[in-house]
């Protein structure tokens, strides 16, 4: 009861303090220093339609390889957390508990039916990043949820970890190869501007931009089918303990 | 007075969801429950960030045919907040996956996800 009231306190404060700060908020009418300098180079220096893509993956695309490798290392810690104690006894995926009733045929073929869809519109998502409002953050989620789907009609399914692995490292390889060749070949570290710029809203535009994105999207699909698949795994192997 | 624009409707909505989720995440006592009090504070946090860079009037930074690059400047909102959220969206998703993973763990050692009885760390 009291430990309630204290909350309710805490947020009555934070509220007052929200409060004041809508109130007294005044929406800018001009673009500020930052955004006006992003605004008026893209075109010229980036080529990339999406100045949100130019930001994220060129003017700021060191920040956005720590992002990567922050998903990365929390993906790897729900591996290492979840595979704790599965090691010893027995292999996940088999002799699940009660015989289960067995998925249903439309569940299961419309779930096959579906996923390369929604694959196909992950990639389109992350290849198309640098035109329209996505990207490779965008798109990876996209595929991981065509993951989930696969996972949802039928949760005993095994996805191969070596694959994800492999193409995990491999997008990232490449990434950072990328960004390296930058150094030597263009302007810095992870510039665009290996391929030449193109026209604006072209496809093949933006330099190495949509190249980076993919790899982006491949990474960040991988992370989260590895997460996706780590959790359902633990819960094979709970219900195998359980029998 | 003018009248409320959209950027504050959108931040006082944020705001709103921000104090869900905290006095989700204060009062709740089971594990499961303060994760989602935490996501819907983070979503909070992302509305907010949103609105702030919102201009009346003003487009979608992305070039195109109603957006030319020449006058880019007076016609997009600001990317900055944007792209912020873009990276908040994905890192906020592999905390709570991270969080998810951890109370499984708890649940599987403990056999409870009820803070209450998870006392190792109490003093």
């Amino acid at each position: 009861m009291i430990k309630r009231a204290i909350a309710l306190l805490l947020l009555f404060a934070v509220g007052a303090l929200f409060a004041s700060l809508l109130v007294g908020y005044v929406p800018d009418s001009e673009l500020n220093q930052t955004a006006r300098y992003y605004a008026e180079r893209t075109a010229g220096d980036i080529g990339a339609a999406n100045i949100v893509t130019a930001i994220v993956v060129t003017y700021r695309g060191l920040d956005t390889l720590g992002e990567v490798t922050v998903l990365f290392i929390s993906a790897a810690i729900v591996g290492l957390v979840l595979a704790q104690g599965r090691m010893l006894g027995n292999a996940p995926g088999n002799a699940p508990g009660q015989p289960r009733a067995p998925v249903s045929e439309l569940l299961s073929t419309g779930s096959r039916a579906l996923t390369p869809l929604i694959l196909l519109l992950g990639v389109y998502v992350f290849v198309n990043g640098h035109l329209t409002p996505g990207g490779g953050f965008q798109g990876g989620a996209i595929v991981a949820s065509g993951m989930l789907l696969l996972l949802l009609a039928d949760p005993l399914k095994q996805f191969s970890h070596q694959l994800i692995s492999v193409l995990e490292s491999l997008s990232g390889l490449l990434f950072v190869g990328i960004g390296v060749l930058g150094i030597l070949l263009a302007g810095g570290f992870l510039d665009n501007r290996l391929l030449p710029i193109g026209r604006l809203g072209e496809l093949f535009s933006a330099g190495v931009i949509p190249v980076i994105y993919s790899l982006i999207g491949l990474k960040v699909g991988a992370e989260f089918s590895s997460m996706l698949a780590s959790l359902s795994e633990s819960y094979k192997t709970e219900k195998s303990e359980e029998s | 007075m003018q009248s409320i624009s959209l950027a504050q409707m959108a931040m006082a909505t944020g705001f709103v969801l921000i104090l869900i989720g905290f006095y989700g995440a204060l009062t709740q006592r089971n594990l499961l429950r303060m994760i989602v009090a935490f996501t819907i504070a983070d979503t909070g946090v992302n509305i907010v960030l949103v609105a702030v860079g919102h201009i009346r009037g003003r487009a979608a930074p992305i070039l195109d045919v109603a957006v030319p690059a020449a006058d880019a400047v007076a016609r997009i909102i600001d990317p900055v907040p944007q792209a912020l959220v873009l990276t908040a969206i994905v890192i906020g998703l592999g905390v709570t996956a991270l969080m998810l993973a951890y109370a499984l763990k708890l649940h599987e050692r403990k056999h409870t996800l009820d803070i209450a009885k998870l006392t190792e760390l109490k003093w």
